[in-house]
């Protein structure tokens, strides 16, 4: 028994001494396996007179604990290490740009509209979309500009033929949806449109946003009320909106529709009205073009341009860049 | 419309400021787009006469001058090539302000002193640029302010007036509605009749009294047409935008700009006969005034006398009856010409004048009598002469008739959102000048006769607006009590489709609908597209027949600008001529993908996109309609594309028939010079409509029992499509085989070159049971025995 003092302090040693997990096995297996150095001190117990065999025994655990302590406590020391090994091995440059596709973007025109659409959206209004290559009923007749009118001279249209025209608005699409449907009507219609018209603040193509809601008791203090709410939305800020007499052929009372622009100069801050679109109560002759009673139905309609939208909410300065498909352009708008 | 201030307040006198007026108009729907003053800012001017003129001793071009202003002589050096003795000009003395706080000093110029300065239209401000010193009239009082003189403190201001208000197309028609804006009133022009003087009357006939119900002519002898023109009618005229020519035209020109009466003088020695007013017949001949010869169509009405058209009615005069130097007697001519006889006339003729302007928008019908006698008197004023009685010729049944006018205050108040008290809506329509009659729920209102936009009572409920102001008016949130918004969910939304490609890496583009028509013809041949009459320029000539041309180019725009990797996708209409004359419009979405398959990284190789990347984009996208298995790739020709890489996209229908959607596949390697793309670009085109149907998911069990997967290497010939031996495998493969994938195609070494290699993996699970391996086995076996015989595929040994 005298040998389980020094049997202890080697299987010590030998437990410090393990440098790895399998190391430190060995050393479990030399001293405490089913033929264990301890392990066998335990069996020869029975050599050991009986009124002893108590007291060696508890001796003998007592060795055996010590060292399966020992044991595991090195055991978690040399498993956290290699832990510590493997993750500094793997330890990588975090600041690598990723493995990425490089997404694109909507173009500004179409995130002007689909904006736009889902403020309306929220309101009830329905996306209504036509034909681009319009014929005259659509869009001058049925809106109250017979031809010879002087107001066909501010249209600028392309024409194709006698009866076929490039759309100057996005108005035919209102009196498609109306001969199509009875009131209560919202819809907004936003779309491509042309002028044959063209330099640094024309562009022979555009696009619109059209909007109309007819229903019975519409007043021309809704048709303020849209508006007011609207530019707030798209401006995200409370911005004066002035509603000024105009003419349009297609509605009455019509008007301009200007908004207060702050522009800071170097001599301080100064504000203007800029137009952007046109809006009025519908004008009964467009009712009854399309069916609809002006007694019994009111409604107004507005329109305005997105690129002239986009360039104010975005600080754009030159029309023609919504064309030209640069690149280094389009890819601001992410 | 431009106009001068001080004009204006000769009529109205309201106690407002330059800026407050034009503000003021504007808001009543006058748009004021300028107000410029007449004159720049200058002192010290006044009317300086030459006395003599000698050349400058030490220099060409320059001449030495005495100049009085009345009082003094001073010796002035002037440049200028039109200054002689007698001449009146502004002269600015020593100390005088110029514009541009230019001070005039003493100066000594090639030697000798010049005490002053002589000036030009341009030096005052009065003028862009000049040629030469301003000329005064020979009675401009010498010594006289020259600002005093000529009325400069003013200022030009200039409306864009909407097509309806052509009653403000004069200065009594803008002081008129100044008048009611400012509750002001008007310094009313009063017009006596001529008396005549002769007897002499001209022969007028009207044989178009539709289109000229009412024409008035007045003969008027001995004019001495090279009479003056009085400096404040030069002025007043120059002021409203209009140049005076001689002193007939210049009166004719001031009562238009005055009254609002577009007005004719004819040399009546040209006139054989007398005046019939008459439609023209087709083919007539006429030349303008302005030297342009014309060929009158049916439609227009002309002035003519017995043998010859003499003047298109409302629009222009003809040079030949014209005013010239010898012309001695006058037919003056006020006429009312209905505004449809008008309209388009002068468009058709390429001509637009002041007059036509006018007439196709409407003049007061009731206002010739007046104009007449004012230029008569005028006329009489400056070139003297013998004026004739009028001569009249109307024709009551054609001339309009103000409408009346039911206005209900209920729908004035349901339009507005506002209930006008009914002394505020008589106010205001009395103040512009109806008539008003009090009915039970409202009035009956009569327009006066230079207000043409009155017709239906929205007319009348707009001028209530205006003059009560938009800006006072309520405002209000339309109730948004509307239901639920149905969104159909068999739709793929545009939005969501564009991300989807956005995710992928395309930038959106927008390209003109309108392209070149060559280059349209070398991306579809096929299709003549629709051209038209009046394109900007010929790159923007015909309608695209397909998306790809666009953005063709617009990557090639990309390219030249060291963009190399381009990816861009379009929606929009394309417009393809059919065979029957008709004409579609067809939703269609189109992408371009050229350069690395990836950006530029640390991470991945440099390798460029090939076809099967325009097909992963375009099975991506196919995806999201939840039925893919609907859709096949079938090769095909396209004349922009390349032979070997080219896809025709189908679709199957509601019956299972075969659709062709859409086109995809390498641009043609000859078009990639011609067209600015150097490097392999793959496009692809589908029809939205085809892309945006999409089906609703509709759940299946989950099994609970085991998949079971058998892997096959095959061997076919290489011309033997991947297709073919996926659709040989289904035909097999019995009804549980859930998954079959294609994760190897190999060609080379330990291979027959003419064979390719095809890896697959075949999963098959059962809903309701555990598979047999035997009936597995029975299932590959039946596959291989197909693919054999079918395809000439073995196994890989």
């Amino acid at each position: 028994m005298e040998n389980l003092e020094a049997l202890t302090q080697q299987a010590l040693a030998a437990v410090s001494e393990a440098q790895d997990v399998a190391a430190l096995d060995q050393v479990r297996v030399q001293f405490l396996g089913k033929k264990g150095e301890i392990t066998s001190l335990m069996k020869n117990l029975g050599s050991v007179a009986p009124e002893d065999r108590p007291k060696m025994g508890a001796i003998i655990n007592e060795a055996k604990d010590q060292v399966e302590n020992a044991i595991s406590q090195r055991k978690q020391l040399l498993e956290s290490a290699a832990l510590n090994a493997k993750l500094a091995a793997e330890t990588i440059d975090i600041t690598l740009p990723g493995r990425a596709m490089q997404e694109g973007s909507l173009h500004p025109v179409t995130r002007t509209i689909e904006r736009i659409e889902s403020f309306f959206a929220g309101a009830g209004f329905q996306v209504m979309e036509g034909p681009e290559i319009e014929d005259e009923f659509h869009n001058f007749e049925a809106l109250n500009i017979p031809s010879h009118h002087p107001a066909r001279a501010m249209h600028d249209t392309f024409y194709f033929d006698a009866g076929r025209l490039l759309r100057t608005h996005t108005s035919p699409v209102q009196v498609r949806t109306m001969e199509a449907q009875q009131p209560p009507l919202r819809i907004i219609c936003p779309g491509r449109v042309y002028r044959c018209d063209y330099d640094q603040t024309h562009s022979p193509m555009f696009h619109q946003m059209e909007g109309l809601l007819v229903d019975k008791g519409v007043s021309f203090a809704d048709l303020k009320g849209i508006l007011q709410e609207f530019m707030a939305a798209f401006f995200e800020k409370d911005i004066k909106v002035r509603l000024r007499p105009s003419y349009f052929p297609f509605t009455e009372p019509s008007a301009e529709i200007d908004i207060e622009w702050v522009i800071e100069t170097p001599e301080g801050t100064k504000t203007r009205w800029l137009e952007i679109g046109g809006c009025g109560m519908v004008h009964p002759e467009v009712f009854r073009h399309v069916g609809i009673d002006p007694e019994e139905y009111t409604g107004f309609a507005f329109g305005m341009g997105m690129e002239r939208m986009a360039m104010l909410r975005y600080g754009v300065n030159d029309l023609r860049l919504f064309f030209e498909n640069d690149l280094r352009f389009l890819q601001q708008f992410r | 419309m431009k106009f001068s201030e001080q004009w204006l307040r000769e009529w109205v006198q309201p106690a407002v400021s330059t800026e407050e007026l034009a503000a003021q108009v504007t808001m009543a729907g006058l748009e004021v787009d300028g107000v410029e003053a007449v004159a720049g800012m200058f002192s010290g001017v006044v009317v300086g006469q030459v006395v003599s003129r000698e050349q400058h001793p030490d220099a060409d071009k320059l001449s030495l001058c005495q100049v009085t202003d009345g009082n003094e002589t001073f010796q002035i050096v002037c440049g200028a090539a039109n200054v002689r003795t007698g001449l009146k000009i502004p002269l600015a003395k020593i100390g005088a302000v110029l514009p541009g706080d230019f001070k005039i000093k003493k100066a000594k110029l090639r030697g000798v002193e010049s005490f002053g300065m002589l000036c030009a239209e341009a030096e005052l401000g009065m003028a862009e640029s000049s040629d030469g010193l301003m000329e005064l009239p020979e009675d401009a009082p010498v010594g006289a302010d020259f600002r005093e003189y000529m009325n400069l403190d003013d200022a030009i201001i200039e409306v864009d007036l909407t097509p309806n208000r052509a009653d403000c197309l004069s200065m009594a028609g803008l002081a008129r509605e100044v008048g009611v804006l400012n509750k002001a009133d008007l310094t009313e022009l009063v017009v006596n009749a001529v008396a005549p003087a002769i007897d002499d009357k001209p022969a007028i006939e009207v044989s178009a009294a539709e289109q000229c119900p009412r024409y008035l002519g007045r003969i008027v002898k001995g004019v001495n047409v090279k009479a003056v023109t009085p400096l404040w009618m030069v002025e007043k005229l120059r002021r409203g935008g209009i140049r005076s020519i001689d002193p007939v035209v210049d009166v004719t020109n001031y009562v238009m700009l005055e009254l609002g009466q577009p007005m004719h003088a004819f040399d009546l020695k040209q006139i054989d006969g007398g005046i019939r007013v008459r439609m023209a017949e087709q083919g007539e001949k006429l030349t303008l005034l302005d030297g342009q010869a014309v060929e009158l169509n049916a439609d227009t009405l002309v002035i003519a006398d017995h043998a010859k058209p003499l003047a298109i009615a409302g629009v222009m005069g003809g040079e030949h009856s014209g005013v010239a130097d010898d012309t001695q007697d006058l037919l003056l001519e006020a006429a009312f010409f209905a505004p449809l006889a008008i309209a388009g006339r002068a468009r058709n003729y390429g001509l637009h004048t002041d007059s036509s302007h006018r007439f196709e928008r409407g003049v007061d019908y009731n206002l010739a009598a007046k104009a007449m006698e004012r230029a008569t008197a005028l006329l009489l004023d400056i070139c003297g002469g013998q004026p004739g009685p009028v001569v009249e010729v109307a024709s009551e049944a054609h001339l309009p008739k103000a409408p009346t006018i039911h206005l209900r205050r209920a729908r004035a108040e349901l339009i507005l959102g506002l209930k006008l008290a009914d002394s505020e809506i008589e106010d205001i329509l009395t103040r512009l000048g109806m008539q008003l009659t009090a009915t039970d729920d409202g009035w009956d209102v009569v327009a006066p006769s230079y207000r043409f936009d009155m017709a239906i009572e929205s007319d009348l409920i707009e001028e209530l607006a205006r003059i009560y102001g938009y800006e006072r008016l309520p405002v209000r949130l339309p109730s948004a009590a509307s239901p639920l918004a149905r969104v159909a969910e068999n739709r793929l939304s545009m939005g969501d489709l564009r991300r989807h490609l956005v995710a992928r890496g395309y930038q959106e583009a927008i390209t003109y609908s309108f392209v070149e028509p060559q280059l349209q013809k070398s991306m579809d041949p096929e299709h003549a597209p629709i051209a038209l009459l009046n394109p900007i320029s010929a790159e923007m000539s015909v309608m695209r027949t397909d998306l790809l041309a666009g953005l063709v180019q617009a990557v090639s725009y990309n390219l030249k600008r060291q963009q190399p990797r381009v990816r861009l996708f379009e929606t929009g209409l394309r417009f393809v001529p059919q065979a029957d004359g008709q004409l579609d419009q067809i939703p269609t979405l189109a992408f371009a993908l050229t350069g690395n398959r990836l950006p530029q990284s640390w991470a991945d190789t440099d390798a460029s996109v090939d076809f099967f990347d325009a097909k992963g984009d375009v099975e991506s996208l196919l995806a999201r309609t939840g039925q893919l298995s609907r859709y096949r790739f079938v090769a095909a020709s396209h004349p922009a594309l390349h032979p070997g890489q080219t896809a025709r996209i189908e679709k199957a229908d509601a019956d299972g028939q075969w659709q062709e959607v859409g086109v995809m596949g390498a641009l043609h390697p000859s078009l990639q010079k011609p067209l600015g793309v150097k490097q392999a670009l793959y496009l692809v085109q589908l029809d939205l409509a085809a892309v945006r149907e999409i089906a609703i998911p509709d759940f299946s069990e989950l099994s609970k029992f085991p998949e079971m997967r058998r892997d096959l290497a095959l061997v076919v010939a290489q011309d033997v499509q991947v297709d073919q031996v996926l659709q040989a495998i289904r035909a097999k493969a019995g009804d549980y085989l859930t998954k079959l994938n294609l994760f190897d195609v190999y060609v080379g070494k330990g291979i027959d070159p003419d064979r390719k290699s095809l890896a697959l993996g075949l999963t098959w699970q059962h809903p309701s049971r555990t598979l047999t391996d035997e009936e597995v086995n029975d299932s590959v076996s039946s596959v291989l025995a197909h693919l054999e015989e079918s395809l000439g595929a073995t196994l890989r040994g």
